[in-house]
């Protein structure tokens, strides 16, 4: 069935013409001529009652398929061409549903990622570990031989396997350190984030979960400078240019020499506040250089290699960045806090 | 550690103002956390002697003391047990401020007028004791400023000393540091071994039967004449906050606080046989230390005792009440001994006692050093207890200790500090400290450094190294960065992927959670697990949660509570962290997993654009395929099914290329309200690495076909337990290349019979137009495939 049969409903030259309309106004011309009152369908079909019976059905058909397909053309067009009219009825935009829309990552996360972005940028892998560790991963290998009165300072939180004491929740990330030498071969960039656990309550002060990320480099030639000058530079990344880091003495059995890193205050730029007890600095973690004994316990030759590690708290980084505190508010997971950030 | 500045200039001549002084403490590593001047803010306090001490009308627990202060007398209320007539008191009377800027008043206690306070050695910011009045011994003028007789002019360095510097822990150690550091003298005079006054031979003996845990045990017999000690010595121990006692033990804490020795004077008229036994405790063998509390021993504890073998002290640690010295003792033995740190630092541990002798034998104190101690203790002694002092102390000490020597390259210093020091500034800068060097002709660029016994930590070339480095100053040294060439920095795909699905997890609408990862064992049991079939911690603090979290669930539940508790009961909340499963075989540590959980609760808030509604098992769903797009898996399904903690009909497994990797659906009733958090409650918890170890789609790009499409709609009347997900999936392969998608359109139940399900296909072909027969051939086969393999009925 087509409309050849009827000259006058020239379908191909119509659908053309609708084709090449532009505007609206032009568009509703054409609606006019072939489909008003007055149009060539309607004029076509005022024609049908005078044909033979044979002839109606099939001008009556070709005139249906002729307004249908012009219709379809015509109302495809106009919603391309745009209407003659616009509904006016206004739509508030400022009218929003309450419902939760994007979530938020945790800010020690946000912190996370932040730091491993810095430290990536300056040449660094990043390494994980189980939090479940033996005396020998968290301790030993790490130059704490048992009795050692540094293991005092650890309030070790100890798991019912193997022998007593033998296994633990590892009090820093430092047993990844050993794991990542035991399994890389030098040079080594690497830094370690992770969730560390003391035998505390969770109260105001204190937590027994916390996060640490530690960093490690072992590389022919390394040096106390190179230390200092990567926390120099980890920490002007994190914090800003004007945020100065010092150095100090300090112990750790995994390192020698080892230091505590301090930045200027970031409250009171250094000149003395309530935050830092009027020293302008804060402590923030502590490091050194690789203890020989540690390397000769993962079997890597420290007059080869030298190397340094660092580490520090996760949660110490937004605390001082944005004042949040006390430390349970990370783990309270009160939505309050979880989606200001 | 309390060292006194007026103590450390008496060895050390340092003119540095206080402030610089206590900076230099810090670049030393002998961290300063306080500076004190305890005598700044007190003023008006003076000397005074309590006349009459009567009890108090009103008040049982109280007294009326009647004060002199030489320009006259009046009346106090006292609190404090320990004051009686005759006491020499720091009197403040009402007018007079104490630290804290604390003005007194006259003012009525109980209805009687007290006229100010006597003080104890707290409230002049003299260290914590404040158990009684302080008793400042005789010799000051009443009415005398306190502050001149108790040195508060003094200013007070607070240290917080590291475990492996015992010789820190005096002042001696302190003022070598500082003199090495401002370039002064150190003037440390031997103790001349006196024997001034001296009346008899030593008829005391010394027996060591464990000669490993005590190398070395010195004994002096000494008759004494007990009392007070003399201001200027009670003046110091309150300073270093301590507190006096009696000349005789005020001797032994200063000489400990000197030289870091501790010593113990024992009543030698209470010690049967007049000799000393050390040895191991024998099992549950019980001792009484001078606190009075009884101490069960075992046989790593090490005891001093009496000739007859009856222990008298735990050695190094604390002495028994039985041999304490008291004001009727006249003779003592005087012990300096050498214990060695590991097995001080075991018992102190275990019974849970630690003194400032334990503190300094456990750091290892000076095996040499144990007799210029006790020799200064004589000297002392003849100078505040009058002291007889036989000749020369037995000293048993079979094997002495000899000083570490240590090769030392200085091309190694330079190498580990990144400097470039001569070999004459490193020798120069490690004598002050007491490090001696020796020539050695087989060292081409190096010498020998002698560590002094003091200094147990040095052992080692790095050890020697480091104390270069504290010479130099450890933030003097140039700051610079590796070379980070050779391996580029960077993360895993396995860490970026991670970080992408958090990415989702936070994009879909949820908050991560950090949760506290131990739990109580009713928190396992209620979401279905056995908790004792779980990890635990063996001296967990809060014992009634010593679970290692086998599941996030718990946690996120409890997080649920506490927000429900704050009336923020619409949440969804996410967990990424580990769980603790027992260990596998035989591995020693737990088979410890990275999970993912999501918890969401409440009403999804749309109101007024859209109609609220409860949150149901879609919005975990809708997750589950938010990661599968994300991570492009090739094949992720859930299969229905129950799963622990989840309701039993309302919950699937979810399956990567085929294997269960967690559940996702409805919490089971009840478990949230057990915590307080209402229903409904929707959930999934996968494993991590399970997830992103599944199989990813194919990235082979495939022509998109230009021809168009057909569309077709089936709809099947499902048994029960036929999922909707496994049909799709049926019509998905059975449709083949030709069908570009496929998606459900309409569920209902007619008049409660089986439920039907309409899904719309989308057929095209990539080289053709389809033919109404091609279409028809392939419609045909997907009915075909999900009535066979589904059982189901076709409905036209
Ligand atoms: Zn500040």
């Amino acid at each position: 069935m087509d409309t050849d049969a009827v000259p006058d409903l020239n379908l191909t030259a119509a659908l053309e013409a609708v084709s090449a309309a532009r505007s609206p106004e032009q568009l509703a011309e054409l609606r006019r001529e072939y489909l008003g009152k007055r149009g060539v369908a309607a004029r076509v079909k005022e024609t049908i009652k005078s044909l033979s019976p044979e002839d109606r059905p099939i001008v009556g058909q070709a005139v249906s398929l002729f307004t249908a397909k012009i219709t379809e053309a015509l109302d495809a067009a106009d919603a391309v061409a745009g209407p003659e009219t616009i509904d006016e009825s206004p739509i508030d935009l400022t009218l929003r549903g309450h419902g939760r829309k994007r979530g938020h990552m945790h800010l020690v996360t946000q912190c996370r990622r932040d730091l491993e972005d810095v430290f990536v940028s300056l040449g660094y892998q990043v390494a994980e570990g189980p939090e479940v560790e033996s005396d020998w991963y968290n301790f030993e290998a790490l130059n704490f031989p048992p009795g050692h009165p540094a293991r005092a300072m650890q309030d070790t939180l100890y798991v019912d396997l193997g022998e007593p004491e033998q296994v633990l929740l590892r009090t820093h990330t430092s047993p990844v350190q050993v794991r990542v030498m035991e399994s890389q071969t030098p040079p080594i960039y690497c830094v370690m984030p992770g969730r560390t656990y003391r035998n505390e309550t969770l109260d105001a002060r204190h937590s027994p979960v916390f996060h640490q990320i530690e960093g490690l480099a072992v590389d022919r030639g390394l040096t106390f400078g190179d230390l200092a000058g990567t926390i120099e530079a980890f920490t002007s990344a994190y914090f800003g240019q004007k945020v100065k880091s010092r150095l100090l003495p300090s112990y750790f059995p995994f390192t020698e020499p080892s230091a505590e890193f301090a930045l200027s205050c970031v409250f009171c730029d250094g000149s003395g506040c309530r935050v830092c007890s009027n020293t302008g600095w804060i402590e923030l973690g502590g490091c050194g250089m690789v203890d020989p004994n540690v390397f000769r316990s993962v079997g890597i030759d420290p007059e080869e290699f030298s190397g340094f590690a660092f580490g520090f708290g996760l949660e110490r980084m937004p605390m001082l960045r944005y004042g949040v505190e006390p430390i349970k508010t990370f783990f309270d997971n009160d939505v309050r806090f979880l989606t200001r950030y | 550690m309390r060292a006194p500045l007026s103590w450390i200039r008496e060895f050390a001549p340092i003119e540095a103002e206080p402030s610089a002084i206590a900076e230099a403490l810090d670049r030393l590593g002998l961290e300063v956390e306080a500076i004190e001047t305890p005598g700044r803010e007190i003023v008006g306090v003076r000397v005074a002697r309590a006349l009459e001490v009567r009890k108090h009308p009103n008040a049982d627990k109280l007294s009326l003391v009647e004060v002199d202060y030489g320009d006259g007398t009046t009346t106090v209320v006292c609190g404090a047990p320990n004051v009686v007539a005759g006491m020499v008191v720091a009197f403040a009377p009402s007018g007079a401020t104490l630290p804290g800027g604390f003005t007194l008043e006259k003012r009525k206690i109980r209805g009687e007028t007290s006229d100010g306070m006597l003080c104890s050695a707290r409230e002049l910011g003299l260290g914590d004791d404040h158990e009684g009045i302080m008793s400042l011994g005789e010799g000051s003028a009443l009415g005398t400023d306190v502050r001149d007789v108790l040195g508060l002019h003094d200013v007070v360095f607070d240290l917080s000393i590291t475990p492996n510097r015992p010789d820190a822990m005096s002042v001696i150690g302190i003022a070598r540091e500082l003199a090495a550091h401002f370039d002064v003298v150190l003037n440390i005079s031997e103790p001349e071994n006196t024997t001034a006054g001296s009346r008899t031979a030593d008829d005391i003996s010394v027996e060591i039967e464990a000669i490993d845990a005590c190398p070395r045990f010195t004994a002096r017999r000494i008759a004494v004449t007990m009392g007070a000690s003399p201001v200027w010595m009670q003046q110091r121990l309150a300073l270093a906050g301590m507190r006096s006692i009696s000349n005789v033990v005020d001797v032994t804490n200063y000489v400990m606080l000197e030289r870091g020795h501790p010593l113990h004077a024992f009543d030698l008229s209470r010690l049967p046989g007049r000799g000393i036994i050390v040895r191991l405790a024998r099992e549950k063998e019980t001792l009484t230390t001078l606190d009075g509390v009884p101490r069960i021993l075992t046989p790593v504890d090490l005891l001093v005792c009496d000739a007859q073998g009856d222990g008298q002290a735990i050695a190094g640690i604390m002495g028994g009440s039985q041999a304490e010295v008291q004001t009727s003792t006249t003779e003592v033995l005087l012990e300096a001994a050498y214990f060695t740190p590991m097995g001080i630092s075991k018992t102190s541990k275990r019974l849970g006692l630690r003194s400032e002798a334990s503190a300094r034998f456990e750091r290892g104190v000076d095996p040499n050093g144990v007799l210029a101690a006790s020799t200064r203790a004589a000297q002392l002694l003849i100078e505040v207890a009058a002291a007889q002092v036989a000749p020369e102390p037995i000293d048993v000490y079979p094997e002495p200790v000899q000083r570490e020597k240590i090769s030392v390259r200085t091309a190694r210093v330079n190498a580990i500090l990144g400097l470039d020091l001569s070999a004459e500034w490193i020798k120069d800068s490690l004598t002050p400290l007491g490090i001696a060097i020796e020539v050695d002709a087989t060292l081409d660029d190096g010498f020998i450094a002698v560590a002094p016994t003091y200094r147990p930590d040095l052992e080692r070339e790095i050890d020697i190294i480091e104390e270069v480095g504290r010479r130099v100053g450890l933030d003097e040294i140039p700051r610079t960065l590796p070379h980070t060439t050779e391996q580029g920095g960077g993360l895993t795909v396995r860490q970026r992927e991670r970080r992408l699905v958090t990415d989702v997890l936070v994009g879909m609408g949820c908050s991560e959670a950090m949760t506290v990862p131990l739990i109580a064992p009713d928190d396992v049991a209620a979401i279905g697990l056995d908790p004792d079939c779980t990890v635990r911690a063996s001296n967990a603090l809060r014992s009634e949660e010593p679970v290692l979290r086998p599941s996030l669930i718990p946690g996120l539940l409890r997080a649920a509570a506490y927000n429900a508790g704050l009336s923020r009961a619409d949440l969804a909340l996410f967990e990424v962290g580990h769980v603790f499963l027992p260990p596998v075989g035989d591995e020693l540590l737990p088979d410890e997993r990275d999970r993912l959980a999501v918890l969401i609760a409440g009403t999804v808030r749309r109101a007024p654009v859209e109609l609220d509604r409860p949150v149901d098992v879609h919005d975990v769903t809708e997750i589950i395929d938010a990661l599968s797009v994300a991570l492009e898996l090739a094949d992720l399904r859930l299969e229905a099914g129950p799963a622990p903690g989840f309701h039993p009909t309302r919950s699937a497994a979810v399956l990567v290329d085929g294997e269960s990797i967690g559940h996702v659906g409805e919490i089971a009733p009840g478990v949230g309200e057990r915590v307080g958090v209402g229903r409904p409650l929707v959930a999934l918890e996968v494993d991590l690495d399970a997830l992103l170890d599944g199989i990813r789609r194919q990235r082979t790009f495939v022509p998109l076909s230009r021809f168009p499409t057909s569309s077709v709609d089936l709809a099947f009347v499902l048994g029960d337990g036929v999922s909707a997900g496994a049909v799709q999936a049926t019509l998905t392969a059975t449709g083949g290349e030709l069908l570009e998608h496929v998606y459900p359109f309409d569920e209902f139940r007619p008049g409660g019979r089986s439920r039907s399900v309409a899904f719309a296909l989308c057929f095209r072909a990539a080289d053709r137009t389809l033919t109404d027969s091609e279409v028809a051939e392939v419609r045909q086969e997907c009915i075909d495939a999900v009535v066979r393999v589904h059982g189901a009925e076709f409905r036209t």
